[in-house]
């Protein structure tokens, strides 16, 4: 394919709540969901961030990182399952806040952990077949999880951008591939503050059946094999699906470690398989191959091959790391952690 | 804020685009319709600032108007832009690390909301200048 990422951008709220201090509300046992989980903290959204802004944020990094004039993007699509409005498109704002208006079109997705790597493979489509010269693909969110419920361990906040075209790429999108079934392993009406999932079912009729099979078609379609690849990622959900996942594919720990950033961040929900790509371009060589696999409830997983190319060099340090967004975290108490996420009702 | 208001100022509240005079070189921040030095005979163009400043003066706000109570305690302080202009804005950073000639960059947050079926308005605040 002759299409690829031309830029990428992150971003993570500064505040952090660890595993213990929520565990130490609701009675339970912090060693044994820091064990099963492999979660130790997560990120906090301020007063005043919600999806919106971590998009805005994430999709000017994007555009700073490579230097991109933000006229050429025809189309930019926001992957996120806590848009703030129902209705009236979270990529209106970007597309405004980055200068990008009004030559354009522009939608959110939505499909659980997954609408970010969908809106890639759109604007893959768009840009490979010269609809557009640039689109731009955003996973972020500000997921919920309810008090007391195990997704409260987990559900964090952060974004990531991705701007796609055919010329002056960081990396070369080899192929991808999709896995699809109605599987309800987790969702959330119209109306409702927090989602509802099928507990243990969300592991194997959902995450493994969906991501090994995406994986499996992706590297059978291309010719491939984990051992071909530098580095892989898959969906995070927390540190331990991943690293099973892997295992079952045939992928090392030293391949997944880069991307694995659950254990200091947190499940991102649409941001999530994305973050974990750019971790891993930060520190990628020219010629390095990678893999990725995002997984949403609903069900579905997107696979990616991707090479990343000598460019990368050039623009790697004009933008945020994620090692940086990560680092110095302000922690919070469980109490300022309510208030924050809305869940003190004045 | 009403939404007719806030959507006339949008761009200038999302990037910080303002003003520039071209005959006299004066910035300004929010944009003017003439310069106020050259009156009639100043060339008024659009301008985004670059969106780094330093804090001037500040305070914090304890005791808040209503649309701001959740917030408090909060940094509200002027911020000079490199470019010249003197804005009033919120400071997103500790409160112990808050103090005058603080370097500052923009940030795009929640300004506010008419209420929880309204409109929610964004634009810019300001954080400790850190580099990538």
């Amino acid at each position: 394919m002759n299409v690829g990422i031309v830029s990428y951008g992150a971003y993570i709220p500064h505040y952090r709540i660890k595993i213990e201090e929520i565990a130490k509300v609701w009675g339970d046992d912090a060693s044994s969901i820091l064990d099963g989980l492999m979660i130790y903290e997560k990120s906090v959204p301020d007063m005043d961030e919600d999806t919106i802004t971590i998009a805005v944020e994430a999709a000017r990094h994007a555009i700073n990182r490579a230097g991109v004039d933000p006229g050429r993007i025809g189309a930019i699509f926001t992957g996120s399952e806590s848009h703030p409005y129902a209705v009236k498109p979270t990529s209106t704002v970007v597309a405004e806040a980055i200068g990008a208006t009004p030559n354009l079109t522009v939608a959110d997705f939505e499909f659980a952990c997954k609408a970010g790597t969908a809106a890639i493979q759109a604007c893959m489509g768009l840009a490979e077949s010269g609809i557009v010269d640039l689109g731009m693909a955003i996973g972020a969110d500000v997921s919920q999880g309810a008090p007391g419920d195990a997704l409260e361990y987990s559900a964090a906040a952060g974004g990531v951008a991705y701007v796609i075209g055919k010329n002056d790429l960081i990396a070369n999108i080899e192929s991808t591939y999709s896995f699809t079934t109605d599987t309800p392993d987790f969702w959330r009406r119209e109306g409702m503050p927090y989602p509802e999932h099928g507990g243990r079912f969300t592991g194997e009729p959902g995450y493994f059946k969906h991501v090994t099979s995406a994986a499996t078609g992706l590297m059978k379609r291309i010719g491939t094999k984990p051992s071909d690849y530098n580095y892989a990622i898959f969906h995070q959900p927390n540190g331990k699906f991943p690293t099973r996942v892997a295992k079952i594919l045939g992928f090392s720990n030293e391949q997944i470690k880069p991307g694995l950033v659950v254990p200091r961040l947190g499940n991102t929900y649409s941001g999530s398989c994305m973050m974990g790509l750019a971790a891993t371009l930060d520190i990628a060589k020219p010629g390095d191959r990678i893999f990725m696999t995002a997984f949403g409830s609903g069900a579905g997983s997107d696979a990616f091959s991707i090479v990343v190319t000598d460019r990368i060099d050039e623009i790697r340090n004009c933008a945020p790391s994620v090692e940086k967004l990560l680092s110095n975290p302000i922690y919070m108490d469980y109490a300022t952690y309510a208030k924050h996420k809305g869940k003190i009702k004045l | 804020m009403s939404v007719p208001r806030f959507w006339r100022r949008l761009k200038n509240l999302y990037n910080l685009i303002g003003t520039h005079c071209s005959k006299c070189g004066g910035y300004y921040y929010p944009p003017r319709n003439m310069c106020p030095k050259c009156r009639r005979n100043g060339l008024v163009v659009p301008f985004k600032f670059k969106g780094v400043g330093e804090v001037v003066t500040f305070t914090i706000v304890h005791s808040a108007a209503k649309d701001f109570a959740k917030n408090t305690p909060y940094i509200l302080a002027i911020i000079k832009l490199d470019e010249g202009p003197r804005l009033t804005s919120q400071v997103i950073c500790n409160h112990n690390d808050i103090h005058i000639g603080m370097k500052v960059k923009s940030a795009f947050r929640k300004l506010g909301e008419e209420s929880e079926k309204g409109m929610i308005y964004y634009g810019t605040k300001f954080v400790p200048l850190i580099d990538p």
